[in-house]
């Protein structure tokens, strides 16, 4: 490396149309390494136990790290009433985070919290300005081109949250119906999917984010909103009378939510990897899901109620970071 | 960077969309439609609202011009977002037999793109109102007063003498507003209507693609706000009274 530097840097000498075929070749070898620099530059050079590489390195030389979080995926991660950021991805992601710090040695790192939105999650990433992003995030095959996921740490079923007294039961009562889902979610696919299947003549409504796509249904635009079901039961906590709302219907899809990181990065996707797995084999998720599935939740102390799947109880057991699309 | 760079997917605009309507590129132009439809929509309405209200701001007297400054100053100081918000959501809950029909017996597209429509032409129209109202202050009140002593009433005097060489003025500014109607239509999107940049965020959502999606909706915007400054050039040298201000010689 360092004899091309040093040859190349006589750019005249290598430039002339004069020279020989010699310094050609060496202009081309120039050339090719300096792509395949730029090609291998993120990748670390050497596998040594201890050498940090990507994005361990970058919180160690920054002394800090960026966690991105969400401002309203109750219960996952949202502000409480005194503007903290809470929720069950949050304090999974603290145990990343502790793990991070116990790994560099530096029990004093600075934590910078950054709220995302599902719009601009990714390009954070990837860009650097947040270093893992845990929310509700969807581990799935298309996003895993753009980032890697990390162990599942939650798994959810798509339904619909309507009126008690609305009569709609499930999916096939939609017809002829408005509909509302957030934009950009895996239930926006889903029921534009079966409507055209179907021919069910819905319209469907998609709104910015899950609180305009409730105030949609509040306000009686929409008859049902389709969502994951753990969503729906934060949305309904945040309602003025919860007991209006009830939610019905067969589940269309599983999906699994992980914390997000820049891909290729195995160094740090291990870190996180074996936290999650910890805490889900040692039942300390169990506790966390508890304490924000079936126990009274800021702001409002409402209880979401919502029983532990056979789906998250096999997760439980076996962690993983398999997708279900 | 580099890999980053490198990494770009064009053939994605070629795959089939994830709402089965066609390619992803098909996606984006319906996208583009309703920009175009809600941005022409938004700006005659501001167009002619801006014009009555510049025209009333000008009006002798204090009840019409006051009418006219409030309602510039409503519309002009209330955030758009904000506007479009009372538009969309509140106005229908506090006007109840019509907005219960708005909310429930109207297409849901239809009231996105109603409430668009009115947000984006009654801001704008406060906006066009100061330019109309500064183009006729520039004319000078000698023609207002001439065209009066010459027997002409007062509609006759705006619609005769002082609108025709106004509107000539201020065709600059009003293009600038015109290209703000577009950009600003991109609010449309917060409550679900499928314009550009609506189409732009799903794609980059659906396929996680969101350089290209954005690079692509950038030189879409781009299109249409370099076609709309063609065509207001052309618009000023066709209308360009010679020797008069603002025009080229």
């Amino acid at each position: 490396m360092e004899e091309l530097k040093a040859k190349t840097f006589d750019s005249s000498k290598v430039c002339t149309p004069t020279h020989t075929a010699m310094n050609t070749l060496t202009m081309k070898n120039y050339v090719a390494a300096v792509i395949g620099l730029c090609l291998v530059a993120p990748v670390p050079r050497a596998w040594t136990a201890d050498e940090l590489t990507g994005t361990l390195k970058k919180i160690k030389d920054a002394g800090f790290i960026s966690v991105g979080h969400r401002e309203s995926s109750i219960p996952f991660s949202y502000y409480d009433d005194k503007n903290e950021v809470v929720g069950y991805s949050q304090e999974l992601v603290m145990m990343v985070v502790d793990a991070v710090k116990k790994k560099l040695n530096l029990p004093n790192l600075a934590v910078k919290l950054i709220p995302v939105t599902s719009q601009n999650r990714i390009p954070l990433i990837q860009n650097g300005t947040i270093d893992i992003e845990s929310g509700s995030t969807t581990n799935n095959v298309e996003r895993q081109q753009q980032v890697s996921f990390s162990d599942t740490m939650f798994i959810i079923g798509t339904r619909l949250l309507v009126k008690k007294d609305s009569g709609i039961k499930d999916f096939p009562d939609l017809k002829g119906k408005n509909v509302v889902v957030t934009a950009g979610t895996t239930s926006e696919r889903l029921i534009r999917e079966m409507n055209e299947k179907n021919s069910m003549g819905m319209n469907i409504i998609s709104a910015k984010d899950h609180g305009e796509s409730f105030l949609t249904l509040q306000s009686g635009r929409a008859a049902a909103f389709m969502l994951d079901d753990a969503l729906l039961a934060g949305e309904r906590a945040k309602a003025r009378k919860p007991d209006d709302w009830v939610i019905v219907g067969t589940p269309q899809s599983k999906e699994a939510y992980g914390m997000m990181m820049r891909k290729g990065d195995d160094q740090f996707k291990k870190l996180a990897d074996e936290t999650i797995a910890k805490a889900e084999t040692s039942g300390e998720a169990a506790k966390l899901y508890q304490k924000w599935f079936q126990s009274p939740i800021p702001p409002k102390g409402l209880n979401l109620d919502l029983v532990l799947s056979n789906d998250m109880k096999e997760l439980f057991k076996n962690p993983n970071d398999k997708a279900f699309q | 960077m580099v890999t980053f760079v490198a990494g770009l997917d064009w053939n994605i605009f070629f795959q089939p969309a994830f709402d089965g309507s066609g390619t992803y590129l098909r996606f984006l132009l319906v996208g583009f439609q309703w920009t175009l439809l809600l941005s022409i929509t938004a700006w005659i309405l501001a167009f002619v609202v801006g014009s009555i209200v510049g025209v009333l701001r000008t009006f002798p007297g204090k009840l019409l011009p006051g009418i006219g400054a409030v309602y510039v100053e409503v519309f002009r100081n209330v955030p758009l977002l904000v506007q479009l918000f009372l538009w969309y959501f509140v106005l229908p809950e506090i006007i109840p037999g019509l907005g219960t029909w708005f909310k429930q017996g109207l297409n849901p597209l239809l009231q996105q793109f109603v409430a668009g429509v009115l947000c984006l032409g009654f801001f704008t129209g406060a906006r066009v109102a100061e330019q109309v109202r500064s183009g006729i202050n520039s004319l000078g009140r000698g023609q207002r007063g001439a065209g009066l002593a010459l027997g002409l009433n007062l509609v006759q005097v705006y619609q005769l003498i002082l609108l025709p060489v106004a509107y000539r003025i201020i065709i600059p500014p009003l293009t600038s507003e015109f290209l703000n109607i577009i950009k600003n239509s991109a609010v449309a999107s917060t409550i679900g209507l499928v314009e550009l940049s609506r189409q732009s965020q799903q794609l980059g959502e659906f396929t996680a693609h969101w350089y290209e999606s954005f690079i692509a909706v950038t030189l879409l915007y781009g299109l249409i706000n370099v076609t709309v400054m063609i065509v207001s050039r052309f618009v000023e040298r066709v209308t360009h009274l010679p020797g008069y201000v603002g025009g080229r010689q």
